[in-house]
């Protein structure tokens, strides 16, 4: 009863999504600002939802049904397991299980397995060819996001436990605070991009070439079951970099205000990221995270073997 | 009126059909998008794909080849969704009636909500028309 409340209500499904929702606004109007926009009204994201799941779901005739209705669900149950687990560990550092840094990386690939699931199911050339794109992307920024999770496991001399991380940072300092953790954020920062797909790594949907790229045959429900993996996602994401490099989030009254800012800080981040930079093309994408973007995360590693 | 219809009054996705137009119209349209004019205060957004779309923005004399292809798009599109036809030509082939390529008129070949005139109609105008197309719909429901 207890596990099914934490997951569906408090730090589970409603709290995320009702975060995400939000933080896909602040993304939404940062970039209308930028762009010397109004930009949409505060409640826009969630009316957005609540239209798609009005309106009518096609399934194509060329789709696979069941891995075609099913894949978003997927997606959706695995963003929503990571924040539970990312918040209940912030919430209480002592609930942690040993691996629990493992498990949150298996889980935040799902997502885009998903997408790739779908794509390749619903029997369109463009939808493929958008899967496509995102399985190399995965394939890129998977191991230079690794390396850098794993600077932080190194500096506390082989802690795996993300409330043990947690512990270490609150008697030693963030470990975003030592030149080792300050390169391995940066990484983990640009990966972190690729894992939003948001531009300068937005191939797999590119909508001026791709028109959508995976989500193309998506309407209705479904859709809005993407839409909601995305914005929780824009959510989760900082939450995970938050926790493991920058010490947290604490639940207590004035130094929640500090936490949230954190996490507003690296969205903001994202955010200018995505609108001063134009898109790479797939091939530079890959040549990037294996080429510079491993090499700075493995000059991490071997800083943070060093003590530095 | 029903949340549903509510919801996708606040936040419809626009589809850019374009069949047949001499392109100024299309032009016109995306000026909407530009700073200037921003409709994405009134939540609307210019989507790819017909899958995602509510309201189909129709450009263009529907001439003969693209006939079957603007009925079986306006297949695609989930509905509900609604039909604007932007430009004289759409709403009546314009200065290239009688023209070999005429086919139907767009609203002989799928419903049309609403039309809105001009050669190519001012952003201003389309915003507009989109206005009028919300409230009329507004009154229906009540
Ligand atoms: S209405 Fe005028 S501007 Fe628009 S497509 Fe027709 S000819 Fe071109």
């Amino acid at each position: 009863m207890k596990v099914l409340f934490y997951f569906l209500i408090l730090p589970g499904f409603l709290f995320t999504a009702a975060a995400g929702l939000l933080s896909s606004w602040i993304d939404r109007k940062v970039t209308a600002r930028v762009q010397w926009r109004v930009g949409p009204p505060f409640l826009q994201p969630l009316i957005d939802i609540v239209k798609l799941l009005g309106k009518e779901t096609i399934l194509p005739s060329t789709a696979n049904k069941i891995t075609f209705l099913l894949s978003p669900v997927i997606g959706l149950v695995g963003i929503t397991l990571v924040s539970t687990l990312l918040w209940i560990m912030d919430a209480n550092p002592n609930a942690s299980f040993i691996g629990d840094l493992i498990v949150v990386l298996y889980l935040l690939a799902i997502p885009s397995i998903s997408v790739i699931m779908g794509g390749f199911s619903s029997g369109n050339p463009i939808a493929s060819i958008g899967a496509s794109r995102e399985m190399k992307l995965l394939l890129s920024y998977e191991l230079p996001f690794i390396l850098a999770i794993l600077v932080p496991v190194i500096k506390s001399g082989g802690l795996i436990k993300i409330g043990q991380l947690l512990n270490y940072q609150a008697h030693n300092g963030v470990f975003a605070g030592s030149a080792s953790g300050a390169i391995a954020l940066v990484v983990a920062i640009i990966c972190m991009q690729a894992k939003l797909a948001l531009v300068p790594f937005d191939m797999p949907e590119a909508e001026t070439e791709l028109i959508g790229g995976p989500i193309i045959e998506y309407s209705g429900t479904v859709l809005a079951m993407y839409k909601l993996t995305r914005a929780m996602m824009l959510f989760t994401l900082p939450v995970f970099l938050v926790i493991i490099f920058i010490g947290g989030i604490e639940l207590a009254f004035p130094a929640a205000i500090w936490g949230i800012l954190k996490i507003v800080g690296l969205l903001v981040i994202i955010i200018l990221i995505r609108n001063t930079n134009p898109r790479l093309r797939i091939d530079q994408a890959v040549k990037l995270f294996w080429g510079p973007i491993t090499g700075l995360a493995v000059l991490a590693v071997v800083l943070a073997f060093l003590g530095k | 009126m029903s949340i549903k219809l509510k919801a996708l009054l606040k936040s419809p996705w626009v589809f850019h059909l374009c069949s047949g137009s001499c392109n100024n119209c299309d032009i016109e349209i995306l000026d909407c998008i530009t700073p200037r004019y921003d409709i994405e205060r009134f939540g609307m957004l210019l989507v790819g794909s017909v899958r995602h779309a509510d309201v189909l923005l129709c450009t263009g004399i529907v001439n003969k080849l693209g006939e079957s292809r603007v009925k079986r798009i306006y297949n695609q599109t989930p509905k509900p969704c609604l039909v604007v036809a932007v430009g004289n030509c759409a709403n009546s082939q314009g200065v290239f009636r009688g023209s070999y390529a005429c086919g139907k008129p767009l609203d002989q070949v799928i419903p049309v909500d609403i039309y809105i005139p001009g050669c190519p109609p001012k952003p201003e105008a389309i915003i507009l028309g989109v206005v009028k197309l919300i409230e009329k719909i507004k009154g229906k429901k009540k």
